[in-house]
């Protein structure tokens, strides 16, 4: 699958889109399921948490492993996806239409120290060797 | 560089996620470790299990050396082709390894144990064999390959891959295996489903994985193999026991002779230890997944998960774990998970046998 170019993207395998409104809807990448597997449970961060950028606030667990899912930039958690929620192999679907969580930025512009599609796709290329 | 086994090819073939498992270049999944699991409980699949070792023990006495050195009793094992399952024991009571026993004639004992304890295993045997019957010989057989066929139809689509093995293995009851040609059948597997071990001639394997592939038996990894067995409630070794822990702490008291005069190596250790310890089915009641090393919290103090995931077939977390013995089955736990306590209930597994769910909460 293809790296989408319109979203921004984590080492530790989140992407992030600023949407028309200024929120950031966030989830993890194709890469991500695809080395985890058939998921099995999705635990996101609660409404009106505080995240600092880097910080632990969901999981996501695999028939294989459990995995935590880091805030991609600060904000504050304004939406949690349910239907991913009660459905979580859908991230193994398409794991960029199944997004996670939204935050409210605190300064949008911090998406611009995380990575584009390329330096995303050199990450997914190293791993792969 | 990693052992592989005759199969490796076809695995690629079939577009294998391949992963080093304990030294071998194994399939973990074919593409959904979730799909495989299903189609073994409903239909039929297949495991590349050769590397798992098999030992021949040949000789006059071979039975006797086995009563030493296995705490169950392969007096057991009067029907020629009927299998054994036994823990091999240190002198400390701790297992060894967890195996399987076939008898083919009093100088023929066929012994098949794990792969990740093979080197131990032998090097152990090997020491006994020497010490207490050296006239007996220990043959790994490395030129064997093992494919497990498991699944509600997978007796009858191997009797369609293999003509001739219908009227060889028709009558063979569950643990018990018989011989055609170079074949060697077993009635056994790792799954809770009906089914059979095939070991063949290494160079055969391949010929034989794509004669069941073609009859639509589907190739299933380790992720599977971990979840099926997890429901079936069977031992994993290194997670559910090991060489620290007694086999009566680890759910294989059934399989542990205290009745008869015998002695074998780990028996006295066994019968002067207390039994403190228990393993228990839990079953998570709250959302989320159970994994191996999570603290069980209990009225009678803690406990631990040895095997823990999610059970594909209940489409709910399941778990073995090793707790208090005063904890009945029935009662509610808790179990710490990344610092929240989750409400387990204690049942009495095997969690699914068959493809339906058996498990005992009271």
């Amino acid at each position: 699958m293809t790296i989408p170019a319109d979203l921004k993207y984590t080492k530790s395998h989140e992407w992030a889109r600023l949407e028309a409104d200024g929120s950031v809807t966030v989830g993890i990448t194709h890469h991500a399921q695809d080395l985890l597997g058939d998921m099995v449970f999705v635990e996101n961060p609660v409404l009106g948490r505080k995240l600092t950028q880097g910080e632990e606030c969901a999981v996501v667990e695999s028939v294989k492993a459990a995995s935590d899912v880091y805030a991609p930039i600060a904000g504050e958690v304004i939406a949690a996806n349910a239907d991913v929620e009660g459905a979580p192999e859908a991230i193994n679907q398409d794991a960029y239409a199944a997004w996670m969580f939204k935050l409210k930025p605190d300064n949008a512009a911090d998406l611009g120290s995380l990575l584009d599609a390329a330096a995303y796709q050199a990450i997914v290329d190293s791993e792969a060797h | 560089m990693l052992k592989q086994t005759p199969l490796n090819a076809a695995h690629r073939t079939a577009g294998a996620k391949m992963v080093d498992f304990g030294g071998w270049d194994m399939p973990l999944h074919y593409g959904s470790q979730l799909e495989e699991h299903h189609k073994v409980r409903n239909d039929s699949g297949m495991f590349d299990v050769s590397h798992m070792q098999v030992v021949d023990l040949a000789g006059a006495g071979s039975r006797d050396f086995l009563k030493q050195m296995m705490a169950n009793n392969v007096d057991k094992l009067t029907l020629r082709g009927k299998a054994l399952y036994s823990c091999m024991l240190n002198e400390q009571g701790g297992v060894i390894d967890d195996l399987i026993i076939y008898f083919m004639r009093e100088d023929w004992f066929r012994i098949v144990v794990n792969a990740g304890t093979a080197d131990k295993d032998l090097a152990w045997m090997e020491a006994q064999r020497a010490k207490l019957a050296p006239t007996l010989t220990l043959t790994p057989r490395r030129d064997l390959a093992m494919i497990a066929v498991q699944g509600p139809n997978a007796r009858a689509k191997l009797w369609a891959a293999m003509p001739g093995s219908q009227e060889i293995s028709a009558n063979l009851k569950p643990f018990q295996a018989t011989e055609m040609g170079t074949m060697f059948i077993a009635r056994t597997g790792y799954t809770g489903e009906d089914g059979f071990e095939v070991m063949v001639p290494a160079k055969a394997a391949p010929f034989l994985w794509q004669t069941l592939l073609e009859q639509g038996v589907a190739p299933i990894g380790l992720g599977a193999r971990d979840t099926l067995r997890l429901e079936a409630g069977m031992n994993l070794y290194g997670q559910d026991m090991d060489e620290t822990v007694s086999p009566l702490e680890s759910g294989l008291a059934w399989t542990v002779d205290l009745t008869s005069p015998r002695d074998f190596i780990g028996k006295q250790a066994l019968t002067s230890q207390p039994v403190a310890r228990q393993l228990a089915g839990l079953l998570l009641l709250d959302k989320g997944v159970l994994r191996s090393h999570q603290k069980v919290i209990t009225a009678h103090g803690e406990g631990e998960i040895t095997s823990g995931g999610f059970g594909p077939t209940l489409n709910q977390s399941i778990a073995l774990a090793r707790i208090p013995t005063a904890v009945a089955t029935g009662t509610t736990v808790q179990v710490e998970i990344r610092g929240k306590l989750l409400n387990a209930q204690v049942v009495r597994y095997p969690f699914v046998r068959n493809g339906k769910a058996c498990y005992k909460n009271a």
